[in-house]
């Protein structure tokens, strides 16, 4: 008796597992992104994104016949388990393309198992330049890398008078990578590089760094992180009466949650974004930016998401793009439709160029790079 | 020399929060001889419950501190009731896991009911940081360092020189003997736990406000608590204060002088000297062996 008991439940298990996994009414894309821990706000963001992407596409009727289904799971802000979510989403729920996975260093920890099972991935909101100059011909990006930021970003550097600039960067690929690219960028301008300070990403209390930084000659700070710490760095900087100017670069700020939780603390920063939702006809697509605006305000997600939720939603519908274009939805076959698609992204088009080294290249598409000001809790544009 | 400066005033500002962090501790960890892993987990806890009163219920701010210390003091009660007094008696290797179980429980049960997005908690505090001279602080951060303050000299009052606190010192240093002499001993240990409890929530009460408020929030908080107790040496309450103060010195001066990317490792290699040089923690009496 004790005996079948056990035996029948498993049976049922086994039995729903194989169910579950013979049925193939959907086409699965894999979600990677940072639910919980230090990136919990942005990963949010750009699932919800997703999220409406998905939605609209199955609302026309999905692609090839059938409806795409997200399979998302949470990378915990930590590398290893990216990876790990990763290897799952592959070899457990079959999905044939992936988006992830916010972070430099998650989408960095993620890249070998890519090449390991020979899956593409749409990379959303990665700045580090290493990830598409390493040789790894399954990633596809849509973000601008920090080296294109910094490039944009030269234009203005006259106008804003710069001679020397301090750097406050999160201490990881997307951090460093920033400070890297920006200062050579500068240093060709002849602006001075000041100090270089580095924040753990799960750091609170940045005013040991700020202190240090008030002291110096410069008089102006580069900072990029997320959102969080960019709201905490802007209220203690304050409370240290740190009057530099301060731009945050990375396009993860999300302007408007920092206005809501850092208050005057916000006002005179400056912000490099990817993405203009308080400017719909400014951007690239209007018609799509204000559909995608509406969408996400109907759902009733807080506005200052949009920044980031827009690359889910181009993220998706770059990689259903490709498996509607492959006409199958196999990895390798989608991964040959990414090089092939042209998207009309809310920042621009989405036409992936080869970039790193030959034979192996990335693709890399060219989104545009913006600058504004948050000057009395409002945000406005700045000429570049 | 402003510089300077200014790294002592947020040592002080952040000392403060330490060393209140690291005094629930050492009652739990070094006075009760249990290696408390939920901790980090009052410390989020009294935080949210700082968000709920003030931000969902639109209560008063100076209000929502006692009733977080209460909800601290509660749940402390109910881990002890439920997991650690059917325990008493049984190695500290299984309390440990326990309480790591409950630990990732409690946790993703934050999770489960807030989301993993962090929250932030409006203050009656102007803006405006208090200047003096070179140096300056915000006003929130002051009451912070004094409600620290407050809360530490009123703990080391209730251990020192009330009969309670005289039955707690009593019952940990000879469990038999103190229940011979007329007390209460399983009162005495919900009370401890309870107690240690209700000041890990009233640290994340007062910080939650400073910083933003996160399910993993407690983490790190949890392991600060660790080194300041260890640095300071169990059941210590003064070396746990002056502990709290010494990790936040380290760290204020690696920052701003050595690395700031090695800044929360400062803590680590403070202990890593304590335990080699003087394992018993620095202001530990000396102790009869045997």
């Amino acid at each position: 008796m004790i005996r079948t008991s056990r035996i029948v439940p498993a049976i049922a298990l086994v039995t729903v597992l194989l169910g579950s996994g013979a049925e193939a009414q959907t086409i699965k894309i894999g979600v990677n992104e940072p639910l919980t821990g230090a990136f919990a706000a942005s990963g949010t963001y750009v699932v919800n994104g997703a999220k409406i992407a998905a939605d609209e596409i199955n609302a026309k009727g999905g692609i090839l016949g059938k409806k795409i289904e997200l399979v998302i799971e949470d990378n915990k802000s930590n590398p290893t388990e990216a990876a790990a979510v990763a290897e799952k989403l592959i070899t457990s729920d079959k999905v044939p393309v992936l988006m992830g996975a916010w972070g430099s260093s998650l989408t960095l920890a993620v890249m070998p198992k890519l090449i390991e099972y020979e899956t593409p991935m749409v990379v959303e909101t990665s700045s580090s330049s290493k990830i598409t100059t390493t040789g790894n011909p399954f990633i596809f990006r849509i973000s601008p890398p920090s080296s294109v930021e910094a490039a944009a970003f030269k234009g203005i550097v006259d106008k804003l008078a710069l001679k020397k600039v301090d750097f406050l960067v999160i201490n990881n690929d997307w951090g460093r990578g920033t400070a890297e690219d920006f200062s050579k960028m500068m240093k060709e301008k002849g602006i001075g590089i000041g100090l270089v300070e580095t924040m753990d990403q799960g750091a609170q209390d940045m005013s040991a760094q700020l202190s240090k930084i008030k002291g110096s000659d410069s008089e102006t700070v580069i900072v990029t992180t997320a959102v969080d710490q960019l709201t905490l760095i802007f209220k203690q900087a304050a409370a240290l009466g740190l009057k530099k100017r301060i731009i945050a670069t990375g396009g993860s700020q999300n302007p408007d949650q920092i206005i809501a939780q850092a208050g005057a603390a916000a006002n005179g920063t400056m912000h490099l974004t990817t993405f203009l939702p308080w400017f719909p006809e400014k951007t690239p697509n209007p018609e799509a930016t204000n559909y995608f605006v509406s969408e996400w305000k109907k759902r009733g997600f807080d506005f200052a998401g949009c920044t980031e939720s827009f690359r889910g939603y181009d993220g998706i519908r770059t990689a259903a793009a490709a498996i509607e274009k492959a006409g199958k939805a196999e990895p390798a076959a989608i991964k040959a439709a990414l090089w092939d698609i042209n998207v009309k992204g809310l920042n621009g088009d989405i036409v992936f160029r080869k970039s790193g080294p030959a034979g192996k290249e990335s693709g890399q598409s060219q989104p545009n790079v913006y600058l504004i000001e948050i000057s009395d809790g409002k945000v406005d544009m700045k000429t570049l | 020399m402003s510089e300077f400066l200014q790294h002592l005033i947020n040592m002080l500002v952040l000392g403060g929060t330490y060393a209140l962090l690291g005094i629930g501790l050492t009652l739990i960890f070094g006075i009760m001889n249990v290696v408390n892993f939920t901790h980090g987990v009052l410390y989020t806890f009294g935080a949210y419950i700082m968000f709920i009163v003030v931000q969902q219920l639109g209560l008063n701010f100076f209000l929502a501190l006692p009733v977080a210390v209460v909800a601290g003091w509660l749940l402390g009660a109910v881990i002890e009731l439920t997991l650690l007094r059917p325990l008493r008696g049984s190695d500290i290797d299984t309390t440990m896991l326990v309480m790591i179980g409950a630990w990732i429980a409690m946790q993703s049960a934050t999770l489960w009911i807030w989301g993993g997005v962090a929250k932030s908690v409006a203050t009656p505090f102007p803006e405006a940081p208090l200047v003096l001279g070179p140096v300056s602080v915000s006003w929130l951060r002051l009451f912070v360092l004094a409600a620290a303050a407050l809360l530490i000299v009123v703990t080391y009052l209730l251990i020192n020189r009330t009969k309670l606190g005289c039955a707690m010192r009593a019952t940990f240093q000879d469990q038999d003997t103190a229940s011979l002499m007329g007390v209460n001993v399983d009162l005495i240990y919900t009370s401890t736990f309870a107690i240690g409890s209700s000041l890990a929530a009233a640290a994340g009460a007062l910080l939650g406000p400073v910083y933003v408020i996160f399910p993993q929030m407690g983490d790190l908080a949890a392991v600060k608590a660790f080194a300041i107790v260890i640095l300071g040496g169990l059941g210590n309450i003064t070396g746990a204060v002056i502990g709290g103060f010494i990790l936040a010195l380290a760290e204020e001066l690696g920052a701003g002088y050595i690395s700031s990317g090695y800044r929360d490792a400062m803590g680590f290699l403070i202990i890593i000297a304590v335990l080699i040089f003087k394992p018993t923690g620095l202001f530990a009496r000396s102790e009869r062996v045997g």
